[in-house]
């Protein structure tokens, strides 16, 4: 199993340096002297020249990677131009808004996804199925954006139950927080509830059909305990996997649903930012979201080998 | 893990072949073609199909809800709805359209390199592939968008880079599981040159999984496309775009509701019809796949 890991680890290595340099080269698309785009609006000329001593934009190319690699290596991500902090600090400020956002809709969508799974594998071709698959699929093709201003418009226009907009810290108030995080977490979750649905139905469908599964019928077990005990604890190993995978992909679905609900967290960042032009911000957001995401992927892949006795011997 | 070979049909064929006779037999993938097909040709004759300029602003007419006048009301600059829905498509459609094929002129010779190459060139081609792929979709697409500045073209171009790694990783898995077959190493053994047995003999047998994999990209595509305009980085206005739609929409929700409403079914119906659709070729092509 540590040789397994060991070489995920070492391939990390080649992924991280390219990811770096696709992130670090963002930077040369911008039309124009790099210092002045990044100076922001209407900069004066020592904030330019401060820039261009701080970033070695003056220096060759490759340089300019050592130093901002140099920079990332020591957590220093730069600094945002318009809210004169370092995009690190930022970042901190923000994630904990998002990861609970994340959070949320990932409980939603397990929640959903695999109960809705089982039920339309166990009823497979009946009318619950079909209507299983609908969902399902609805799940995955609504734009998340429009679903969002839908719930506005039900539950806080017409019915009035819910706060359109705005976020309230967990350590303020509990149920603000709660009022405040259950539309976007809900919308967050709904793509990736299809996602898991739709894989939860097919890997049980294949575990209902192993013989083991035909063996514990065969003792006379109950129904019950088939499905519950024996088929699901099979089908689910993937799903989990599948599960880590997915809350990677939740942090891209933030970016709209923060904007919807103006709630102040990762995914409004990097739209602010790129209206403002503040391309630190996004290179450092883009780079942390990666990570996060490279990391998310290789505990998946540990759990894996962990739940699979086969690949720890 | 990459899916079995499965036999190419010429095009001349395709009506009589046993994929068809499958795919014709699933009603949810023919509801997915006819959809599509109903917005292709939205989209192509739009100046025909409009009652009104998309871009006329009526001042006299903001915000009306739906009537005979104006099917489906009008936006808050006095804008029929309808006509700027019918001419929406265009955006919508081109820009699925044209990332997608972005993305597969740089991904499968990039992915046909990868698999057959092997080696040094192989193990770049998946890093990168992996360093693509480590971020997610929109985040990558915004951040391109972001520095190449927000247009509709820009967006495409996004779109499009964003999308090439799903075609790099799809070619290069079916050309390893392909590399071993007797015809493939029959083409190699009488001395064809590697590019002319990828061309040739591999990229014909790859086809049904690379539609397959086009239908749904074009979907994805699409509502990144709806996605970015919403925030502003897709096609600029007055032009009108399902996306940006929604983001004026937005403002007026309580008092002008069928303005955010019809935007958002179309978008969905299309993605819907585009999944639908893919769904139903890979079922058609390959009934393994179906559980």
């Amino acid at each position: 199993m540590l040789r397994l890991l060991g070489h995920r680890l070492l391939q990390l290595i080649p992924t991280i340096f390219i990811l770096s340099l696709i992130i670090f080269s963002l930077q040369h698309l911008l039309p124009g002297d790099p210092a002045l785009a990044l100076a922001g609006e209407n900069p004066d000329p020592e904030t330019v020249a401060a820039i261009r001593a701080r970033y070695g934009l003056d220096q060759p190319i490759f340089m300019q990677y050592l130093y901002w690699v140099g920079g990332v290596l020591t957590g220093d991500l730069g600094l945002s131009m318009r809210h004169n902090l370092p995009v690190t600090t930022l970042v901190l400020q923000k994630l904990p808004v998002t990861l609970q956002l994340a959070i949320m809709g990932i409980v939603l969508a397990l929640v959903f996804g695999v109960v809705g799974g089982v039920i339309a594998a166990v009823r497979r071709n009946t009318s619950i199925d079909y209507a299983a698959n609908v969902v399902s699929l609805a799940g995955i093709s609504v734009p998340n954006f429009w679903l969002g201003i839908m719930l506005i418009l039900l539950f806080s226009i017409q019915l009035r139950w819910l706060p359109a907009s705005g976020y309230v810290p967990l350590s303020v108030d509990w149920r603000m927080n709660l009022a405040t995080t259950v539309m976007p977490a809900f919308v967050l979750g709904t793509a990736i509830a299809g996602i898991i649905m739709r894989h939860t139905r097919s890997a049980m469908i294949q575990a209902l059909e192993s013989d083991y599964v035909r063996t514990a019928r065969a003792k006379g077990l109950s129904p019950t305990v088939v499905v519950v005990k024996h088929a699901m604890r099979n089908a689910l190993t993937p799903i989990i996997t599948l599960g880590a995978l997915e809350f990677g992909a939740l942090l891209s679905g933030a970016v709209l649903t923060e904007q919807i609900f103006a709630i102040p967290g990762f995914g409004k960042l990097i739209v602010d930012a790129v209206f403002t032009r503040d391309y630190a911000v996004v290179q450092g957001v883009v780079l942390v979201t990666a990570l996060f995401y490279i990391t998310l992927n290789l505990l998946a892949d540990i759990g894996y080998i962990l739940a699979n006795p086969r690949l720890r011997s | 893990m990459a899916q079995p070979a499965i036999p190419y049909i010429p095009f001349s064929q395709l009506f009589e072949s046993r994929v068809w006779r499958r795919f014709s037999k699933t009603k949810s993938a023919v509801f997915g073609l006819v959809v599509v097909l109903i917005v292709v040709f939205v989209a192509v004759f739009a100046p025909f199909l409009a009652p009104y300029d998309p871009a006329a602003q009526i001042w006299t007419a903001v915000r009306q809800p739906p009537s005979a006048l104006y099917w489906l009301g009008t936006d808050e600059s006095g804008r029929d709805i309808f006509s700027r829905l019918v001419f929406g498509a265009r955006a919508s459609l081109m820009a699925g359209v044209i990332s997608v094929s972005i993305a597969i002129a740089l991904g499968v010779p990039l992915g046909l390199a990868a698999g057959f190459v092997g080696g040094l060139v192989d193990g770049v081609i998946s890093r990168f592939t992996d360093a693509m792929l480590a971020t997610p979709f929109l985040i990558l697409a915004i951040a391109f968008a972001a520095f190449l500045g927000p247009s509709l073209t820009n967006a495409m171009l996004a779109i499009g880079i964003t999308a090439t790694p799903l075609f790099i990783r799809l070619t290069r898995g079916q050309v390893l599981s392909l590399r071993s077959e007797e015809y493939v190493e029959a083409a190699r053994s009488v001395g064809n040159p590697g590019w002319r047995v990828a061309l040739r003999h591999v990229l014909p047998n790859i086809l049904p999984q690379l539609l397959v994999q086009t239908t749904i990209t074009i979907a994805t595509a699409i509502i990144a496309e709806a996605s970015m305009s919403f925030l502003g980085l897709g096609q600029q206005p007055p032009a009108p775009s399902w996306g940006s739609m929604l983001n004026s929409a937005q403002r007026f929700l309580s008092n002008a509701p069928w303005m955010a409403l019809w935007p958002g079914m179309i978008i969905f119906l299309t993605v819907l019809s585009f999944n639908l659709l893919g769904d139903g070729l890979r079922d058609a092509f390959d009934p393994r796949s179906k559980t």
